[in-house]
């Protein structure tokens, strides 16, 4: 009995508490850096594109929302012909980042997407690349990768050896150069 | 005494009540809200205040569904009674001295006839839905009723017997020197706990109980059928507390300010507390209220009684 008294006492006292609430369009809630939203393709620090197109996260993707079509440039250099994620299937896990080996898919603290056409929510290459490193400053997949592309040949990536000649009876060079 | 003019008595009161209860839906959200931290509606207008026209046009657009299995002459009667009955009381109330539609002899005895009433709205509502769930809201309002309406019949005797009269504007008069909530205090609290059980607000919402019976014996409502029910209970918040405050808070009386809003002030007040027993108070299970009912408040009530009228006895003897 006395319980409900108190209860109804401390429910009364809540009239002097702060409101907890956000009031959205007015005001907003702080997302984290980290927050898992829209999700983006960034670029290398020198502009090119740092997908792959090596489908890990069509692959990884739970719901099947990511879709993309590889195919290489001229000097070697695999990029995505086409690259599509449909959001309203998307369910913003975040698997496609993790399983991303060049840092390019990243999720981006932003959630007002919403759309009254359904169809505008699936976002093609265009819609998804950004000019910027989005979460990794200064990481460029193709200055460490160990592929021979144009204008760069094999031990010519950033701490990469050179490459063993295999023909020479010769023990490695140990100071080469 | 009656009103000298009766037409505007009745006007006055029915739109005065009316308002008064739809308002309450925009009140009670934007207190529980308050009171849990929140803001409530605040986007409709100026403080929400329109949120009340908004969900009334809601109401009426929605589709007026009978279902093809019930019983459709109960089914239409049964939100009209519940309307009905809570209307008529208001019929008794005092508003201030000199305005009220019905200055009844019997007006205690009125109410609780018309409350009493009351509850065959819901009982027909639950068995024509041809609906368990609706038939066992139904059911639990019946016996949830029965079991209240007797002690809040008794704890009401005190005051009468205190003031001499069942009349109300006699009751208002009588509490000129203190108000019966002194030394009537353990009626106040059983009629206050009645009446909260006979509007069916939580925690005496066992009829409706959404978290067992979908909506209890409105489960099959919708449109304005609902909104009947839904306004229905409202008008009886408000009746319970005008009562509350005529009845034991000494009415209109009161100092410098005009006796209408002294009664309004009480009222609100009491309204208010409505609402903070339904954010504060779990809903008991359905054996524990009906043995409080018998076990607890209708000994109390009796013993109440019963000592209110040796001291009456003794004292004019």
């Amino acid at each position: 009995m006395l319980s409900v008294l108190r209860t109804i006492w401390n429910v009364f006292l809540h009239m002097f508490q702060p409101r907890v609430t956000v009031q959205y369009p007015d005001e907003r809630a702080y997302l984290a850096p980290r927050y898992r939203g829209r999700i983006i393709l960034s670029r290398d620090p020198d502009g090119g594109e740092r997908c792959v197109a090596c489908y890990l996260c069509a692959v990884a993707c739970p719901v099947d929302c990511i879709a993309l079509q590889a195919t290489e440039d001229k000097s070697g250099r695999r990029y995505p012909e086409f690259f599509r994620i449909n959001f309203s299937r998307c369910i913003f896990c975040g698997l496609c980042e993790e399983a991303c080996p060049t840092y390019a898919i990243q999720l981006t603290p932003d959630v007002e997407m919403g759309e009254y056409d359904r169809r505008k929510l699936v976002y093609e290459k265009e819609d998804l690349l950004i000019d910027g490193v989005g979460k990794y400053p200064g990481y460029n997949f193709w200055r460490v990768a160990g592929v021979e592309i144009g204008g760069k040949g094999k031990g010519q990536s950033e701490r990469e050896e050179r490459p063993t000649d295999i023909h020479s009876l010769m023990p490695r060079d140990p100071m080469p150069g | 005494m009656t009103s000298p003019y009766p037409l505007l008595a009745i006007v006055g009161i029915l739109a005065g009540a009316m308002t008064l209860a739809a308002s309450l839906v925009w009140l009670e959200r934007r207190l529980l809200a308050l009171w849990q931290d929140r803001y409530g509606p605040n986007r409709v207008g100026p403080f929400g205040l329109l949120q009340v026209v908004a969900d009334a046009v809601k109401l009426l657009m929605k589709e007026d569904w009978i279902p093809p299995f019930a019983d459709r002459a109960v089914f239409v009667l049964a939100p009209a009674i519940v309307m009905v009955t809570v209307l008529m009381s208001f019929a008794v109330l005092p508003i201030a001295p000199g305005f009220v539609v019905s200055d009844l002899n019997v007006a205690v005895l009125f109410f609780l006839g018309m409350s009493s009433l009351g509850v065959y709205s819901v009982v027909l509502a639950g068995w024509s839905s041809n609906n368990k769930y609706s038939l066992l809201g139904g059911l639990r309002a019946s016996a949830q009723m029965i079991s209240y309406e007797v002690f809040m019949g008794l704890s009401l005797m005190g005051t009468v017997l205190l003031a001499g009269s069942f009349r109300l504007s006699d009751i208002v008069e009588a509490q000129r020197r203190v108000w019966f909530v002194v030394p009537q205090f353990l009626g106040f609290v059983l009629f206050l706990i009645a009446g909260l059980a006979e509007t069916r607000r939580l925690p005496f919402d066992l009829p409706e109980a959404e978290s067992e019976l979908v909506a209890g014996y409105h489960s099959e409502y919708s449109g304005l059928k609902f909104g009947m029910f839904f306004v229905g209970e409202y008008l009886g918040v408000v009746l319970i507390s005008a009562l509350v405050a005529i009845l034991f808070f000494g009415g209109w009386l009161g100092p410098v300010l005009p006796p209408i809003i002294w009664l309004l002030l009480k009222t609100f007040v009491f309204i208010c507390f409505f609402i903070l027993l339904r954010a504060s108070l779990p809903r008991p299970r359905f054996d524990q209220l009906m043995a409080w009912g018998w076990k607890l408040m209708l000994p109390v009530a009796l013993a109440n009684l019963l000592v209110t009228g040796a001291i009456v006895l003794a004292s004019t003897g």
